[in-house]
């Protein structure tokens, strides 16, 4: 029988959930790294008891951990992020430029068929890749070196590089996502980089539909259908037909379109999750209720997924990197929240439970199906 | 024998209980107890200085003998009673948020 194996970075050390394939009785590890906070973990798909970790701290800075036991044991790798050659600026909050200054690793992509190859998404934004087992980390300066990353500025979050999507079909072919840039795609493994926000609508840029500035807060992809993007934008939920080179808002009958993790089902590629979150100046839950919302048609038409959830008095977020799926039949959709809950569901969102309820402030979920 | 106190963060990190033990050449100062300690326990190069600049991090202290000399210079030589082990060299976490 199949095994799942949740990776879970929270405020304050990182876990691991793992049950049966029935997901019904989980055994919880950590804190790993306890009082660091774990701003990503995730196992590689040709090596699934390679794990790596960000583990940062505003006091002693960046750290990468490594696993080649499921988490079991880590041992801290390179740690060692400099930007290639002239540093440049980006729009700081005030509207002056600053130069790019490196703060944390936000997310960590392993390559598709090589366990020695993980890609990094950091702050301020810029793309780093090992090819190691994270040794040595080296940028891809083709990204920080475009001509619009003057005007990149940061989110609330800082100006980070949070979602990178590899293209399983078309080797070469990399999405990512900045806040507050927006998408980039590179077609030649990271060498050139092109924007990729054509449809986007951002009132809350001077030009609202500027080639960058857009805070994207998350792209998800299917691995079957990599031409086909679905986005939570800041405000808006969109979708790409054209591997990114137009969106459409697909918002349709949701409560609220801002919100930050979105994903698609495993095995539906048309199936796609959002939480809706009230605004972008409260950050929590409209109505007190914990509501994922499915759309089984690409976007357009939603429907709440309750069951199992609190659906009263409940103002956790539920952050970018927060949601994930697993690959089992019927699929498995796990999610953390600002509170400390992981939630699971077994059913593709039709019911929920919580796996824990009290750990600290979830930042990331991935989950790995293994055999 | 330079005695070293590390943050819990950095213990842990480190997998170090108690105090530092090291053996430092030559002149007795903030760099040259940072060298021995980076070179001793490597996955500890950035948390305490930058690995570029060198520079300590900004949430970081130094303290000896009751004294903060997290500003001094990092070649500036430290107390005799830190020089001889007497006195512990101390690496803090600035109090500084939850």
């Amino acid at each position: 029988m199949s095994r799942i194996r949740v990776l879970v970075g929270t405020r304050k050390g990182a876990f691991v959930l793992t049950a049966d394939g029935k997901r019904q009785s989980w055994d919880v590890s950590g804190p790993h790294f306890g009082g660091w906070e774990i701003y990503h973990l995730k196992g590689s798909p040709a090596d699934p008891n390679r794990l790596y970790a960000s583990q940062s701290s505003s006091w002693f800075g960046q750290v990468i951990q490594r696993s080649s036991d499921g988490g079991k044991t880590w041992e801290a790798v390179g740690n060692k992020f400099a930007y290639e050659g002239a540093v440049g600026n980006h729009l700081w909050y005030d509207g002056t430029q600053r130069p790019f200054e490196f703060a944390r690793v936000w997310h960590l992509e392993p390559a598709l068929n090589d366990p020695d190859t993980v890609y990094a998404g950091i702050q301020d934004a810029a793309m780093f890749r090992t090819t190691d087992g994270g040794q040595s980390w080296r940028e891809l300066p083709g990204l920080r070196n475009h001509p619009s990353a003057a005007q990149w500025q940061p989110g609330a979050g800082g100006m980070c590089l949070h979602t990178i999507l590899l293209d399983p079909s078309h080797p070469g072919r990399i999405y990512i996502a900045i806040s507050a840039a927006g998408v980039f795609r590179t077609d030649d493994g990271g060498e050139t980089w092109r924007p990729m926000n054509r449809g986007l609508v951002s009132e809350q840029i001077p030009n609202p539909t500027a080639e960058v500035g857009h805070c994207v807060h998350r792209i998800a992809m299917h691995p079957s259908r990599p031409g086909v993007l679905f986005m939570q934008k800041h405000w808006d939920v969109m979708r790409s037909d054209d591997a990114a080179e137009s969106w459409k808002d697909v918002g349709g009958n949701l409560p609220t379109d801002f919100g930050f993790p979105i994903d698609v089902h495993a095995h539906e590629p048309n199936t796609v999750y959002v939480v809706p979150i009230k605004s972008d100046s409260e950050h929590y839950l409209p109505d007190g209720k914990l509501r994922v919302y499915r759309s089984r048609t690409g976007g357009h038409e939603w429907e709440a997924l309750t069951k199992g959830l609190p659906q009263s008095h409940c103002y956790v977020n539920v952050l970018r990197d927060a949601m994930a799926v697993d690959a089992l039949e019927p699929c498995g959709v796990y999610f953390g929240t600002t509170g400390g809950q992981v939630y699971a569901s077994a059913d593709a969102g039709d019911s929920w439970a919580p796996i824990v309820r009290d750990l600290p402030s979830v930042v990331s979920v991935e989950v790995q199906t293994l055999p | 024998m330079i005695r070293v106190v590390l943050p819990a963060h950095l213990r842990m990190l480190a997998r170090v209980e108690g105090e530092l033990k090291l053996e430092v050449e030559g002149p007795v100062t903030q760099r040259s107890i940072l060298d021995a300690v980076e070179a001793r326990y490597p996955m500890l190069r950035g948390t305490i200085r930058d690995q570029a600049t060198r520079q300590r991090r900004a949430f970081v202290r130094f303290f000896a003998c009751e004294e903060d000399l997290s500003q001094d210079s990092p070649d500036d030589p430290l107390p005799e009673a830190v020089a001889t082990g007497v006195e512990p060299f101390l690496i803090v976490g600035a109090m500084a948020g939850g």
